[in-house]
């Protein structure tokens, strides 16, 4: 017998795929800003999230107003999601997906996590952005819904990570580490600042522990730029690289040829 | 160089040996008209990449560098380089012209030298007037004896019969751009019949046409359209001649690539001779031509250096083509535009790519001769194009900025698979369908119109019906929205009123004999009106809506002035909260347009277009309630306004996209500019993700996108040291300009529009 009883109303009673229409809790967050359409984190079209809350306090950092959590606006997952739900298709057409940055996302591993469960709902590829200073607050469940991570590692010594970051370097290796014993795909990222990041020894070092990593698919190597400058001024921070100059290319090429020379696939 | 001379005449023998048809699939196309048929049952699609293209000849080369001196000496003469002021344009008023005989492989000019223009008065003969006198070349009195005294114009039409509400609208900048004093153009004539069929073929079925309007009732439209018939027949006759002075044989079938084109070209060219048209747009002629390039291949006679040869003269003389125009109206199109569009890709109805090595020929013109705003290379995307031809289009966009993308997707289940783009987003199908182009009408200054009852914000002139205005301090969205709702139906009637009597004395005065010679009896007519301003409309209702705009009024009680406290949601960051505003303004004007009556049976259709009129329409509109300060530009098209929209590309593009073509069948611009950088580090990642990007805007419903990659700095430079980029060019609302030809205020425009760049 055909039940004629109407299903209760917003529920369709269309079969939907798995976990498409599950009702998950909101997980309260705070976000700093997105960007739709970034081509430059991650593969394709993205939809980049901005989380605020960062532990490091980066020399360089060109997003200083990320750095307190508490300066982001308050959000939900479930509201982020509704707004990334209207971009699905375009990202997929576009053969792109979501990127969750920051700030640094596993500063808030609860909201991070409920975003990347929706995305994967959804079918849309997931990039983390991080510092790997925070790996242990991603669980197996969380790095299960990652598709890609996006991996600074900003130095190659304890020394120097501490001098520029603030924090100690050896957990974003062992992040490192963790990832590749699972098979986890990494594009890691290195930002060259002259007389700061520009010693080859230690370059070469990165390169040698990427190689060896086995899952870096990809090696960014960025210039440093001042564009973000102005913000520190809004955060009460005196900027200490006012003085220091963008790398010359021929430097940007030789960092690079080290990472290439490894055998690693630099952009 | 190795420079050949070329051979005009055709041996008599060895053409009559080659059959025109021989090799081809028979169809309909062998007992009817009906190209369509001819390219189905004929195309070789092209699912590869862009490898096999072979670059410019030494010929190419040469004859190209002698264009570019003629282009320079033109800029050097303050943008006109000469003028035949001594006769009334027609089809063979001139004898042959030549760039240089030896080099050109495909030949063909409006007058006897190339970029010297010719006078074509019958639109109307203040505009030639005008344009003799600003470039030097008064005082001709054959033509003050003939106009207007002995020959009534199009233009002198027009003015004997528009009404006094007509002109106020016209006046007062709510109406602009009205083709009532030149040609009206976008009329796309089947150029491809005359290769496919020759003109004799072709006079024939005019002969039956008119002979099939025999009928017991002779009345006006019977006679108007027997009429019509009898001067079609005339021109394709003047066409055979002035092919004849070429040394070619028009009234038989071209039998190679090479008459293809030249036939082809040929006919355009009769066009271009008599009508100066706003937009004259060529087609969709690539795939039909690829038809002959590749049985010359199959028999030997043509290899890819000559094919790619021979579409580079062909495109070289499509990028001379020149109308004697105003400085004034350069001023509201700047740039010189002539709207060459040439339609390439697409998908065939049975799910065929249309896309052939000559859709890859067309665009590589663009690297063979440098970048062009003309012709008005217009891709065809579908996301199921061959993923060869999309990374192809995509580099080309990025390395050149010169291309625009419509959604053939979107449009391939209205007007089929053999449709073109004429001007810049309008699809007609090819020799079965004219538009009767109308402009566009100021949707900001009618919101304003609604405010102050009727009054014009600037001049203070009562121009539409007298309403009261809105009388609070508070702008209360309900109220406005009460009062828009009669304003633009008003404004509606006044438009409809106004293309109704210009596209009258236009078909009476100037009917455009050779374009009409090549559609089909019985055609479809739209009229096509136009909006701009919709971004500004839009963000003003929903900052009433959301935040709270306080009206400021004047000495004369005119709201002249808006505060905004509070933020308010606008259009282009994917907020349905002020996007579903757009959509409402659109869906509504149009609802208003279809309760006219329109000219000739036309349909009514809509499109979101300003070409670069933007800026004349913002100077001509007071202040608006979204925080647009009175002169500011609008945003170009359907964009949304410069800076407003904050949340990157996808979010923009979505936003655009949900404008509802079916209440816009003339079509919907979006221009899009990103910094490459932005696009990705190399150019491989570039293709990839500009490839994305277009499939996700047009998946999401998206019409038009104009694709400009390149860097604010580059404009600057390019605004201050001309010389040093004399063929940069950039996409604005529906068409390429030449960057230094726009003047110093469009530049400055163009620079402060939203690049699309890294966070």
């Amino acid at each position: 017998m055909v039940s004629t009883e109407r299903p209760p109303a917003g529920y369709s009673p269309a079969r939907k795929p798995s976990g498409l229409r599950a009702v998950r809790p909101a997980i309260r967050g705070w976000i700093h800003s997105t960007e739709t359409g970034g081509a430059v984190d991650g593969p394709g079209i993205r939809y980049v999230l901005f989380l605020s809350g960062c532990l490091l306090r980066c020399a360089y950092c060109h997003n200083p107003d990320t750095w307190h959590m508490h300066h982001g606006k308050p959000t939900t997952s479930r509201e982020v999601l509704a707004e990334i739900a209207t971009y699905a298709k375009f990202l997929m057409h576009a053969k792109g997906g979501v990127t969750l940055s920051g700030g640094e996302p596993l500063v808030q591993p609860d909201f991070t996590h409920a975003i990347l469960r929706g995305c994967k709902e959804m079918g849309l590829h997931t990039a983390l952005d991080t510092s790997g200073y925070l790996g242990l607050h991603a669980d197996d469940y969380l790095l299960a819904d990652v598709d890609l991570v996006l991996l600074d590692i900003k130095a190659f010594t304890e020394e120097t990570y501490r001098a520029l970051t603030g924090v100690a370097l050896q957990p974003t290796l062992d992040f490192a580490e963790r990832l590749a014993r699972m098979g986890k795909p990494i594009w890691l990222r290195y930002v060259l600042v002259p007389g700061l990041t520009d010693k080859f020894d230690e370059i070469a070092g990165l390169a040698a522990f990427a190689a060896r990593l086995g899952n870096v698919e990809r090696v960014d190597v960025l210039p440093f730029h001042k564009m973000g400058e102005y913000k520190w001024a809004a955060e009460g921070v005196p900027y200490t690289l006012t003085d220091t100059e963008p790398p010359s290319p021929e430097l940007v090429d030789r960092a690079r040829a080290v990472f290439r020379d490894h055998g690693l696939t630099v952009a | 160089m190795n420079i050949q001379p070329r051979e005009f005449e055709a041996d008599p023998l060895s053409v009559a040996e080659r059959a025109p048809w021989r090799g081809y699939e028979d169809g309909v196309w062998t007992r009817e008209i009906d190209v369509r048929d001819f390219i189905q049952k004929n195309v070789v699609p092209h699912e590869g990449d862009a490898a096999f293209l072979a670059g410019a000849t030494a010929r190419t080369d040469a004859l190209w560098a002698k264009v570019k001196t003629l282009l320079e000496a033109e800029i050097a003469r303050g943008g006109v380089l000469d003028v035949d002021a001594s006769v009334v344009a027609s089809i063979v008023s001139h004898g042959a012209g030549y760039i240089d005989r030896d080099l050109e492989q495909i030949v063909g000019l409006q007058t006897d030298a190339p970029l010297k223009r010719a006078i074509m008065p019958f639109g109307g003969w203040r505009m030639v007037k005008n344009g003799l006198e600003a470039y030097g070349f008064e005082g001709q009195p054959w033509f003050e004896k003939v106009f207007p005294s002995l020959r009534k114009t199009h233009n002198d039409g027009v003015f004997d019969v528009y009404t006094p509400e007509a002109l106020k609208c016209r006046k007062s900048g709510v109406i602009t751009g009205l083709p009532d004093a030149y040609g009206r153009g976008r009329i796309i004539g089947d150029y491809r019949r005359v290769a496919l069929y020759g003109v004799a073929r072709l006079i024939e079925d005019k002969k039956a046409q008119g002979a099939s309007l025999e009928l017991d009732t002779l009345d006006e439209e019977t006679l108007r359209r027997r009429e019509e018939i009898a001067e079609q027949i005339r021109a394709l006759k003047e066409l055979v001649v002035m092919g004849r002075s070429y040394g070619f044989d028009l009234s038989r079938p071209a039998v190679d690539a090479r008459e293809a084109i030249q036939w082809t070209y040929l006919a355009y060219l009769a066009a271009v001779k008599e009508s100066n048209g706003a937009a004259m747009s060529l087609g969709r002629v690539s795939s039909f031509l690829d038809v002959y390039v590749e049985r010359d291949f199959a028999e030997g006679t043509l290899d890819e250096e000559g094919a790619q040869e021979l579409i580079d003269h062909f495109v070289m003389k499509l990028r001379i083509v020149r109308f004697l125009r105003t400085p004034e109206y350069d001023q509201l199109f700047s740039g010189d535009p002539t709207w060459v569009t040439e339609s390439i890709g697409g998908m065939g109805i049975d799910g065929r790519p249309l896309v052939t090595k000559s859709s890859f020929r067309f665009l590589h013109t663009l690297e063979t001769l440098g970048p062009a705003p003309e012709p008005n290379l217009t891709v065809l995307w579908s996301e199921r194009l061959p993923k060869g031809f999309k990374d192809y289009c995509a580099l080309t966009s990025i390395r050149t900025s010169s291309i625009q993308y419509e959604s053939d997707d979107l449009m391939r289940p209205y007007w089929g698979d053999d449709y073109g783009i004429a001007c810049c987003v309008s699809a007609m199908r090819i020799g079965k369908q004219m538009q009767y182009f109308g402009a566009r009408a100021n949707l900001a200054k009618t919101l304003l119109y609604a405010i102050n009852g009727g009054r014009d914000e600037l001049s203070g002139d009562q121009i539409g019906p007298t309403f009261a205005p809105v009388s609070g301090d508070v702008l209360d969205v309900e109220e406005v929205k009460a009062k828009l709702l009669p304003m633009m139906d008003w404004l509606a009637k006044v438009y409809v009123g106004a293309l109704n009597s210009i596209h009258y004395m236009h078909d009476k005065y100037m009917y455009e004999r050779i374009e009409m010679a090549l559609h089909d009896r019985d055609i479809l007519r739209t009229m096509a009106c136009g909006i701009a301003g919709l971004s500004v409309a839009a963000d003003s209702l929903s900052a009433m809506t959301y935040a709270k705009v306080k009206v400021i009024r004047d000495a004369r009680g005119l709201a002249h002035d808006f505060e905004i406290e509070g933020d308010y949601p606008a259009f282009g960051n994917n907020d349905a909260r002020v996007d579903d505003i757009a959509v409402w303004l659109v869906e509504t004007f149009m609802g208003s347009l279809r309760k006219q009556k329109t000219y000739r049976g036309s349909v009514a259709t809509l499109s979101v277009l300003t070409i670069t009129s933007n800026v004349v329409y913002g100077k001509k509109t007071g202040n608006t309630p979204d925080g647009r300060k009175a002169g500011q530009p609008f945003a170009p098209g359907a964009n949304p306004m410069h800076g407003r929209d904050v949340k990157g590309p996808v979010a923009s593009m979505a936003s655009v996209a949900k404008l509802p073509y079916q209440h816009s069948q003339d079509g919907i611009s979006y221009t899009f500019t990103i910094v490459p950088s932005a696009l990705g580090a190399a150019e491989a990642e570039r293709v990839e993700n500009l490839t994305g990007l277009l499939d996700g805007y047009f998946f999401q419903g998206g019409h038009h996108i104009n694709v400009n990659v390149f860097d604010r700095e580059t404009l600057l430079h390019a605004m201050d040291h001309p010389e040093l980029y004399p063929q940069l060019t950039i996409r604005v609302s529906g068409y390429a300009v030449n960057f230094i030809k726009l003047t110093r205020e469009q530049q400055l425009d163009v620079i402060s529009r939203t690049f699309h760049g890294l966070h």
